[in-house]
């Protein structure tokens, strides 16, 4: 948090204008393009009636529950087969593969259909997970934790995970040595922070992070905080401003 | 055939009441009047309101926020939320370092943290405003690292088996693995240290309150930018079942006066909660809390009082790295990581003769050579050779009493809740007590959380509930 004095300055131009518009401050970030006019449209109509906006309230809400239905806990198949077969069924629920120690990768097809034959593997534990791009958050992530043989975790592209989903990965120091979350568009440096619970670790991918903030240097700070780890990450040099004197 | 001259309602002696009222109406429209139908009053609160909150900041708005979300009928409780600085330029909320954290040694001090940093957690579900963009809270999850020397060794391992068993995920750790986990920590005079491994850390309190505004205002809250000034109240006398005399006092008025002006407006309201944060015990006063013999529950004055700490930005190019927690030392000098580029927050709590005079918020280097700085060398070594970039202070809500908040409504004046006095840690229990207290206003009791420990009685009875740590 910077000193405080910067905020004087936004709260007196919000004040000006009416107690409406304090929301239209925010919207100050506008999609580009031609979906702009059929939002400026939608937010009309939520501004103007209390239906429509009661309407897309509930559509939000639906939207919300979907994501929370996905990572639901399974606790009855977990009693029953254990914990690794409990979680291997919620990556494979979810579209991502999975690898049981000694055995090759499962993957749901195209139509969200997979074999259950895994389910004889009650006391193999699974080595590697591949989540990229399922709708995975901190509530479904209950159940890759149990997986305390976990080697390789790749959560590449995934929507829902943050920085809260990562400060929860200490749980897996004993075992990972492989990570990926290239392309998270909601994990920052303040969540690669608590990365340096798993020393384990032996190759971490940070490439390609919307939300963090200076990557190069981002980059540097988790190769100084995890030193047996080959991190991938933006190059270095990215970012940096040419001095007067090397400029040409 | 009767003929009904008045509207049904009207009982005939209500007639008299309306007539002077018709009549004061009439003499305000006629010239020299009061009434100026032309004249802006988009400025002044409501006439009306259900509950006025006195204090905007993050305790006030999310009471508000809470009852809006638990009123059982869409638009059943209106509520107008008074304060007297649009620009919240002293406000705690916005001027406090951020942190939240489970270690606590009281159950209901976990209990309050562990809600507030589930509803953090999820502050986009919570407070999803349609067409908005989402809130980024900047939580750093890096947990906090509280130490102990030999003396208090025993107390917090105490403290961490009740949080965990509340829940809390905390460990303890031996000088010994905090030098290999942290290996730019003096362990001397450590014995003992407590780690915090989830649900700790630290976070922007400006875009919590931003985001608990925005979203209480499209859920009906009115804002009113001005000062409560006085209470328009009765009083009733009546007896307790062992005879005594006690008198019950309500609050039907809420005078609030806008600023730099005389204009003020009384809002009639039927419920009233303090969350005025360091000025809470003034306006506990102006109703007429602690006018009383002294000893008496008449008597017993609201004891929160504004204090002022001080909060110093430094940077130290051969500091700690990007795994510093939020430290805590023996000394009660604490410190955390501030962005990527070498620059730590820290202060310490002056002790009780040193306290500075609240009346304004200048900062006093001094402090940090002589009182922060040395603790902090001796503790990281790094920190020997630092440079000071800025410093500011805020105001603690200090609960001269116990140091904990205080919740609920008063015992006396009926319709007063108080949701304030926590010292230093009201930002990151601030959800969750606006819920108690919203609760409590809906329900009458606590609900989801017992803050019965909290009332207001516990000062006139004196049990205190006190903590261990405080920073």
């Amino acid at each position: 948090m910077a000193a405080p004095r910067a905020f004087l300055h936004l709260a007196s131009s919000i004040w000006k204008w009416g107690p409406r518009d304090i929301r239209g401050l925010s919207r100050t970030v506008a999609p580009e393009g031609s979906q702009r006019k059929g939002r400026a449209l939608l937010q009309f109509l939520a501004d103007h009636f209390y239906d429509v906006e009661a309407l897309r309230e509930y559509l939000f809400r639906k939207q919300v529950l979907k994501v929370h239905q996905k990572n639901r806990s399974f606790t009855h198949i977990k009693e029953q087969y254990g914990p690794y077969i409990a979680g291997a069924y919620f990556v494979l629920k979810q579209g991502g593969a999975v690898k049981f120690q000694g055995q090759e990768w499962m993957q749901s097809n195209g139509r969200g259909r997979f074999s259950l034959d895994f389910f004889k593997f009650q006391a193999v534990p699974v080595e590697a997970v591949d989540a990229s791009g399922c709708a995975i958050n901190y509530q479904g992530l209950d159940n890759l934790l149990a997986l305390k043989e976990l080697q390789s975790l790749s959560l590449q592209r995934c929507p829902h995970v943050d920085d809260w989903c990562l400060s929860r990965l200490h749980q897996l120091a004993g075992s990972l040595q492989e990570l990926s979350l290239a392309g998270c568009p909601q994990v920052s440096e303040r969540g690669l922070a608590c990365l340096h619970h798993l020393q384990k670790l032996r190759r971490l991918d940070i490439s390609d992070l919307p939300a963090v903030s200076n990557p190069g240097l981002t980059r540097i700070l988790v190769e100084e905080m995890l030193p047996n780890c080959e991190v991938l990450g933006a190059d270095w040099a990215q970012g940096l401003k040419l001095g007067p004197e090397e400029q040409s | 055939m009767k003929c009904v001259a008045f509207s049904p309602q009207l009982h005939p002696t209500d007639w008299d009441g309306k007539v002077s009222d018709i009549k004061k109406k009439i003499q305000s429209v006629l010239p020299g009047g009061a009434w100026n139908p032309l004249y802006d009053t988009s400025h002044l609160p409501p006439e009306h309101s259900d509950v006025v909150i006195v204090g905007g900041g993050v305790l006030g708005l999310s009471v508000a926020y809470w009852l809006k979300r638990l009123e059982k009928r869409r638009g059943a409780i209106q509520v107008l939320v008074v304060d007297r600085d649009y620009t919240y330029s002293q406000a705690s909320t916005v001027l406090s370092v951020g942190g939240i954290r489970q270690q606590f040694s009281l159950p209901e001090n976990i209990q309050l943290s562990l809600f507030s940093v589930d509803f953090l957690r999820n502050i986009n579900e919570y407070l999803a405003v349609v067409d908005d963009p989402p809130l980024d809270l900047q939580f750093n999850p890096l947990g906090y690292l509280l130490l102990a020397s030999e003396k208090g060794a025993a107390i917090m391992e105490n403290n961490v088996k009740v949080q965990r068993q509340e829940g809390a995920k905390v460990c303890l750790m031996s000088p010994e693995q905090l030098r290999n986990k942290f290996p730019w920590i003096n362990t001397e005079g450590v014995a003992l240290a407590s780690y915090g491994l989830e649900n700790e850390g630290w976070f922007d309190p400006w875009c919590l309150l931003q985001g608990l505004r925005r979203k209480v205002q499209s859920m009906g809250v009115r804002f009113c930018h001005g000062e409560v000034t006085r209470f328009i109240s009765s009083s009733d006398r009546m007896e307790t079942a062992s005879g005594e005399e006690v008198t019950l006092k309500r609050i039907h008025e809420v005078h609030v006066k806008m600023d730099r002006s005389l204009e003020y407006q009384p809002v009639e309201c039927a419920i009233v909660i303090n969350a005025a944060g360091a000025w809470s015990g003034q306006i506990a006063e102006l109703a007429g809390i602690g006018k009383g013999p002294p000893g008496t529950l008449q008597g017993t004055k609201l004891p929160v009082e504004p204090r002022k700490r001080y909060v110093y930005l430094w940077h130290c190019p051969q500091g700690p790295g990007l795994e510093t927690p939020f430290v805590t030392d023996t000394s009660g000098t604490y410190f955390r990581r501030e962005g990527l580029g070498n620059n730590y927050l820290g202060g310490c709590s002056p002790t009780e003769e040193e306290e500075p005079d609240p009346g304004n918020l200048e900062v006093d280097h001094d402090f940090f050579q002589d009182k922060v700085w040395p603790h902090l060398a001796q503790r990281v070594p790094a920190f020997e050779s630092l440079k000071v970039r800025s410093a500011w202070a805020g105001y603690y809500d200090y609960n001269t009493f116990d140091q904990n908040g205080v919740v609920g409504p008063h015992p006396l004046v009926v319709n007063m809740y108080f949701a304030t006095g926590f010292s230093g840690h009201g930002l990151q229990q601030a959800p969750a007590v606006g819920r108690a207290v919203a609760e409590m206003v809906l329900e009458g009791h606590f609900q989801t959380i017992n803050l019965n420990p909290f009332l207001f009685s516990r000062f006139y009875l004196g049990e205190k509930v006190e903590e261990r740590n405080i920073i």
